[in-house]
C-alpha cells in the first residue's frame, strides 16, 4: 500500500516542528523558537476546540476562558510560592474541566445561536472575575513568579526543553484525539451532530456524551493555558478576552474543522500572518479582518484539505 | 453608605436608562436574527460608528441635536453598505460562518475608527440645554440628559411596535420572519426587505451610540462590551422576539445597575466589610450572566420564545 498524502503531510509537519530548535540554534535566531512554541500552544487550544466544534458541532465561543483558568491555575500557586509543575498543571486541567462541566451543563440545554451566545457570556463572566482578582493584579495582570518546576531533566527555563515539552503534549493530544473521535464515544458525538433526533432514536442520550466531550476539550484548553502562562511568564485577564476566543475559533476554521491536524496548521498560519502584518503596520487588524471574511466566504474547507488532499475530513 | 429611598429611586432610573440603551441595540439585533436568521456580532461596531459620527457631526455643526440627527442616516447608510457588500451572502450560511465573518468586520471597524480618530478615548459633554437636573420628586434631582434618553427609548419602542404591528411594511416583516420562501413567492422583494430591516437595526444601534457619547467614553472597541450584554438581553428575552427584547433589556439594565450600586452594602451586612469590598464588585459584574444562566436553566428558549421557530 502506498503511503497516503495525508500520512506524508503529517510526518513532514512533525519533522519540521521537531527541527525548529536545532535550526534556531544554528542560525542564532532564538526568536523563532519562541514563536513556534507559541504557535504550538495555541495549536493545542485549537485542537481541543476542534474536538467539540468540528466533531460535535458545538460552536463554543468561549474557549479562551479555559486558557485563562489554566493560566491562573499556574499563576496563583506560583504567587504563593508553590512552583511544583505537576501540581500546577494538574490544577489547571482539573479547574478548567470543572468550569467546562458547569458551563456545559447549562449551555448544552440550548443549541444554535443561544449556545454561541451563552458560551460567550460565560467566558465574559470569567473575564470579569479575572479583572476583579485584585490580589493577583486585577485588570493589569501579574508577572509569573517563575516557570513551573518538574525536577529532573525537565527544566522549562531551558527554551529548547520547554519547546519539546510543548511539542510532546501537542503530539499526545493529537494521538488521543484521533483515537477518541474514532472510538464508539466519538461515533456518538458525530452522530449527534449530524442528526440528534436519530441518535436519540437508536437509544443514545447525546447530552451526556456531548457534556463529556465539552469537559475533555475544556481540560485540554486549560493545559494550553498553563503552557501559555509559562510561555509569556505573565498572565492577564486578557487571556480570556472574547477576541481570543474568536481567534482560536478562526484557527480551527482556517485549518479545516473536523480534521484535528488542520487546527495546528491554522494556528501556525494565523500567528505567522499576525506577525508579518503587525511588522508592516500597526493597523494590521484592518487587513486581518477582511482576510478572515474572505476565508469564511470562499475557503471554508480549510488549509489541511489543500495540504493533505481531499477526503481528509473524517467527521 | 446606607440604602435610602432617594438613592434607590435614582439607581432605578439609572437602571431604566441603561435598559433603554440595551433595548435600542437589542431591537435591531433580534429583528435581524428573527428575519434574516443572521447572527451579527458587528452590531456593536454600528453602535461605535454611530457614537463617532455623532461626535464628529456635533463638532462640525456646533449643535448636539443636529449631530445626532445627522449620525442616524449616516449610520443607516453604513449599515446598508455593510449589508450589501459583506452580509448578504451570509444569510444562507450556518451560524459559525456568520459569527466568524462578522468578527472579521469588528476587527476592520475597530481599526478603521482608530485610523480616523485615534485610539485614545474621546470625551464629549452633554449639551448645555440638557446638562441640568430636574426634580423627579421634591428633594430628588435627576440629570435631565439621562431622563431624555429614557424618553427617547420609550418613544422608539412605541414607534417600533406601531411599525411592526400596524403598518403594511410591518406585516411584511412579520411574514418574512415566519416564512421567507412563501413571502418571496407572493411577490415581495425579500432582498429589499432584508436591506431595509438591517438598515433600521443599524440606525437604532447608531442612535444608542450617539446618545451614549456624553455618558460613556467614545473609543475603539466600545461596542463590544455592550454587545455582549445585549446578547444576554436577547437570550433572556427569547431570540427573535421584540417583546422579549424590551423585557430582557429592562431586566438586565436594572440587574446590572442595581447590582453595582447595592450588592456591596448588602453583602457587608452579611459578611465582613473588607470581604464585601472584594466580593461585591466581582459579583456585581457577574450578576447578569448568573441571571441568564438561571433563566436558561428553567426556560432554555428564553422568556418570550418567538413563534414560528423551532
Amino acid at each position: 500500500m502506498a503511503i497516503s498524502r495525508r500520512t506524508l503531510a503529517l510526518v513532514a509537519g512533525g519533522a519540521l516542528l521537531a527541527l525548529v530548535p536545532p535550526i534556531a540554534a544554528l542560525t542564532n535566531q532564538p526568536f523563532y523558537l519562541d514563536l513556534f512554541r507559541r504557535m504550538m500552544i495555541f495549536a493545542i487550544a485549537a485542537v481541543s476546540l476542534d474536538l467539540i466544534l468540528g466533531y460535535g458541532g458545538m460552536v463554543s465561543f468561549g474557549h479562551a476562558a479555559y486558557l485563562g483558568i489554566g493560566a491562573y491555575a499556574v499563576g496563583i500557586p506560583a504567587f504563593h510560592g508553590v512552583d511544583n509543575g505537576w501540581l500546577q498543571w494538574g490544577l489547571a486541567i482539573a479547574a478548567s474541566a470543572l468550569a467546562a462541566a458547569v458551563i456545559g451543563a447549562v449551555s448544552l440545554r440550548t443549541s444554535g445561536v443561544s449556545f454561541i451566545m451563552i458560551t460567550l457570556a460565560f467566558a465574559q463572566m470569567l473575564y470579569y472575575l479575572g479583572i476583579s482578582l485584585e490580589t493577583y493584579g486585577g485588570d493589569n495582570g501579574m508577572r509569573l513568579a517563575g516557570r513551573s518546576r518538574f525536577g529532573g531533566p525537565i527544566d522549562l527555563r531551558e527554551p529548547a526543553v520547554f519547546y519539546y515539552v510543548v511539542l510532546a503534549i501537542l503530539v499526545l493530544l493529537l494521538t488521543l484525539g484521533n483515537r477518541l473521535v474514532a472510538s464508539r464515544f466519538g461515533m456518538v458525538i458525530r452522530a449527534a451532530r449530524s442528526n440528534e433526533v436519530r441518535a436519540r432514536a437508536i437509544g443514545f442520550s447525546p447530552f451526556r456524551y456531548k457534556l463529556t466531550a465539552f469537559v475533555i476539550a475544556g481540560g485540554a484548553g486549560g493545559l494550553a493555558g498553563a503552557l501559555l502562562a509559562n510561555q509569556t511568564e505573565y498572565l492577564t485577564p486578557d487571556f480570556m478576552h472574547w477576541t481570543r476566543s474568536g481567534e482560536i475559533m478562526f484557527m480551527v476554521i482556517l485549518g479545516g474543522m473536523g480534521t484535528l491536524f488542520g487546527p495546528v496548521i491554522g494556528a501556525v498560519v494565523l500567528l505567522l500572518l499576525e506577525d508579518v502584518l503587525s511588522a508592516l503596520t500597526t493597523h494590521w487588524q484592518i487587513i486581518l479582518g477582511p482576510i478572515l471574511i474572505l476565508v469564511v466566504l470562499f475557503a471554508k474547507r480549510g488549509l489541511f484539505g489543500l495540504v493533505a488532499g481531499a477526503e481528509t475530513r473524517d467527521g | 453608605m446606607s440604602i435610602n429611598f432617594a438613592l434607590l429611586l435614582e439607581q432605578t432610573l439609572n437602571g431604566l436608562q441603561y435598559g433603554v440603551m440595551l433595548f435600542l441595540m437589542a431591537a435591531g439585533l433580534t429583528l435581524v436574527f428573527g428575519i434574516m436568521n443572521l447572527v451579527n456580532l458587528a452590531h456593536g461596531s454600528l453602535y461605535m460608528v454611530g457614537a463617532y459620527l455623532a461626535t464628529a457631526f456635533t463638532e462640525k455643526t456646533g449643535s448636539f441635536v443636529l449631530g445626532v440627527a445627522l449620525a442616524l442616516p449616516a449610520t443607516l447608510l453604513v449599515g446598508v453598505v455593510v449589508e450589501i457588500v459583506a452580509l448578504r451572502t451570509l444569510y444562507e450560511r450556518d451560524h459559525l460562518d456568520q459569527v466568524l465573518a462578522t468578527f472579521g468586520l469588528i476587527l476592520f471597524f475597530n481599526e478603521l475608527v482608530a485610523i480616523v480618530w485615534g485610539r485614545a478615548a474621546i470625551f464629549t459633554s452633554v449639551p448645555p440645554f440638557l446638562s441640568g437636573h430636574f426634580r423627579v420628586l421634591p428633594g430628588l434631582p435627576y440629570p435631565t440628559y439621562r431622563a431624555v434618553i429614557i424618553l427617547v427609548g420609550i418613544a422608539v419602542a412605541i414607534m417600533l411596535w406601531a411599525l411592526v404591528t400596524r403598518t403594511r411594511l410591518g406585516m411584511r416583516i412579520r411574514a418574512g420572519a415566519s416564512n421567507r420562501t412563501m413571502i418571496s413567492a407572493l411577490g415581495v422583494d425579500i432582498r429589499q426587505l432584508y436591506t431595509f430591516v438591517f438598515g433600521l437595526g443599524a440606525a437604532l444601534a447608531g442612535l444608542a451610540g450617539a446618545m451614549a457619547g456624553p455618558v460613556y467614553s467614545v473609543q475603539p472597541g466600545m461596542g463590544e462590551g455592550i454587545l455582549i450584554q445585549v446578547f444576554v438581553v436577547i437570550v433572556i428575552g427569547g431570540i427573535g422576539s421584540i417583546r422579549g427584547a424590551v423585557v430582557g433589556a429592562i431586566v438586565v439594565g436594572m440587574a446590572d445597575t442595581l447590582g453595582r450600586a447595592f450588592l456591596k452594602p448588602l453583602l457587608a451586612t452579611i459578611i465582613s466589610p473588607p470581604a464585601a469590598d472584594k466580593a461585591g464588585p466581582a459579583l456585581a459584574s457577574m450578576s447578569i450572566y448568573l441571571l441568564m444562566a438561571a433563566v436558561l436553566f428553567f426556560r432554555p428558549e428564553g422568556l418570550f420564545p418567538a413563534r414560528g421557530r423551532s
